[in-house]
């Protein structure tokens, strides 16, 4: 009998083999088709702007210090207000592993992964990209959030008016 | 009127278009290999190349002849350069026996569509196969590495072994047909092909002539996990390319004898005889790619058992077989 199940087995082999013939293939002819990733696909990193269009990095060095390759840095520098800001930012692409820890240590959302993943150069000069090249005029994934509405006490608005904050309180009227 | 201009002519024609069909079936039956492999695989494949990928033979063949041609330092240089072509050459020449259509006739003068009518065209068969065996010993040999030398012994073993079972296995077709020429056997399917009075025959002849142009489940000379490349692993460039082509060719070659032997030759109705030898020639083709999709290579031991205790027994029973029944039926 088994001389029988080992035909069967190999017909069955031929068979398999036979409709997969005949499928579609899965293959995606790149440069021409192109799939269209998710929103939250990780590919090249941008710094986006506040509400009000100024910029949100207050470069804390968080996502820095995050990057598990190190292709992060900056220097960070002050304005007259005491808003703070990246003198200069500096992702090294031919280093990024696109692995999106920046992007969550970031406490003011600016630093984000976008879906565009067509960042191919012929110079890998060219992947180190400087911070005109990052930053960007939208908001990114939330257009809504302002860190310094938030937090940043008494830095660009006064004292208590901030979101969550309250007004701040008079000692000398606090009286039992 | 004996050999005039005119037959010369027409015979160097004759040669000149088989010998460049076969070359170009040849380079085309590895595209068509890679495509439907690729489609099995749920792939595409090569479809850069010009239309549908249809130049990408012609891409290759600049890759190979523009690569570094290599021999080793410890290689033995005279085999080493001598065995690709002992391995392509007798593939070739196996076709000069294969009768690929009616005898046409042009402007009065008889044209047999076969280039060489031999009254033993099938022991010229068997014995050029064997010396394609030789191709592959010395290829593995002469390369000096312990690869190719394990691949060659490999070779040798396999085609010497399944030989047997494919000679075996004619032994019906030539009883039947009464001659051992092809054109003869051919002939004597003009009506019936043998495959419905010998299915098991073959079968068995199936089965050899896959083990004799090495390919998928029988490729243990070349065996790409084990042995790099088995025999021609130190080959590179067009020697290697002769060797691959060369394995193309058996393939179409061993195809057309399959079909000469067992579905006929060119006999069909409606097409023209010499395009239903292409077609049947083809199937074969495509069959050996199918199975190459589908099966997974034999171990050595299985290799030979399957050879020497199924093959070769049950060849020789067939004859046996087919002896009673000629003398019971005449």
């Amino acid at each position: 009998m088994s001389v029988f199940d080992d035909i069967k087995g190999i017909a069955t082999g031929f068979g398999v083999t036979l409709r997969h013939m005949l499928r579609r293939p899965v293959t995606i002819q790149y440069p021409e088709q192109k799939r269209v990733p998710y929103p939250r696909f990780r590919a090249r990193i941008v710094l986006t702007r506040d509400p009000d269009g100024d910029e949100r990095c207050v470069a804390c060095y968080l996502c820095s210090a995050a990057c598990p390759v190190d292709c992060i840095s900056m220097q960070a520098a002050q304005r007259a207000d005491g808003r703070r800001y990246a003198a200069w930012f500096r992702i090294n692409f031919s280093r990024c592993i696109f692995c999106g820890l920046c992007a969550e240590a970031c406490p003011t959302l600016a630093i984000q992964m976008t879906p565009d993943y067509e960042i191919c150069k012929r110079n890998i000069m060219d992947l180190v990209y400087e911070k005109e090249d990052l930053l960007i005029d939208g908001c990114g994934k939330d257009s809504s959030y302002n860190f310094y509405k938030h937090s940043g006490i008494g830095v660009t608005q006064p004292r208590g008016a901030g979101l969550e904050e309250k007004p701040p309180v008079d000692v000398r009227s606090l009286m039992p | 009127m004996t050999a005039s201009t005119v037959d010369i002519a027409l015979f160097a024609a004759k040669l000149g278009m088989v010998f460049l069909a076969i070359l170009t079936l040849a380079a085309y039956l590895v595209f068509a290999e890679r495509r439907v492999l690729a489609w099995i695989q749920d792939r595409k494949g090569p479809n850069r190349v010009g239309p549908l990928g249809l130049l990408q033979p012609l891409a290759d063949l600049v890759k190979l002849l523009t690569k570094e041609d290599f021999i080793p330092a410890a290689a033995d240089k005279w085999l080493f350069c001598l065995a690709p072509a002992m391995a392509a050459i007798p593939a070739i020449l196996i076709f000069s026996v294969i009768p690929f259509g009616k005898p046409l006739t042009i402007a009065g003068h008889q044209v047999p569509l076969l280039i060489a009518d031999l009254n033993v065209g099938l022991l010229f068969f068997l014995a050029l196969s064997s010396i394609a065996v030789y191709g592959v010993a010395i290829g593995g040999w002469a390369s000096n590495s312990k690869y190719s030398l394990l691949g060659g012994i490999r070779g040798l073993a396999q085609l010497i072994s399944y030989e047997l079972s494919m000679g075996l296995s004619l032994v019906p077709v030539v009883m039947l047909a009464r001659s051992f020429s092809l054109t003869a056997i051919v002939d004597a399917q003009a009506r019936i092909p043998f495959i419905l009075y010998q299915p098991l025959a073959f079968i068995i002849f199936l089965i050899s002539i896959t083990a004799e142009c090495k390919r998928i489940p029988f490729d243990i000379p070349e065996a790409e996990g084990e042995l790099v490349a088995g025999f021609h692993t130190e080959y590179s460039g067009m020697r290697f390319g002769l060797f691959f082509v060369g394995e193309y060719i058996n393939i179409i070659v061993l195809g057309g004898l399959a079909t000469t032997f067992f579905l006929g030759g060119w006999h069909g109705p409606v097409l023209a005889p010499v395009i239903w030898f292409g077609i049947k020639t083809l199937v074969f083709a495509f069959f050996f790619i199918w199975m190459r999709g589908t099966l997974p290579r034999l171990r050595y031991d299985q290799l030979m058992h399957l050879g020497w205790k199924l093959l070769t027994p049950l060849a020789l029973l067939n004859i046996l077989a087919t002896g009673w029944w000629l003398v019971a039926a005449s």
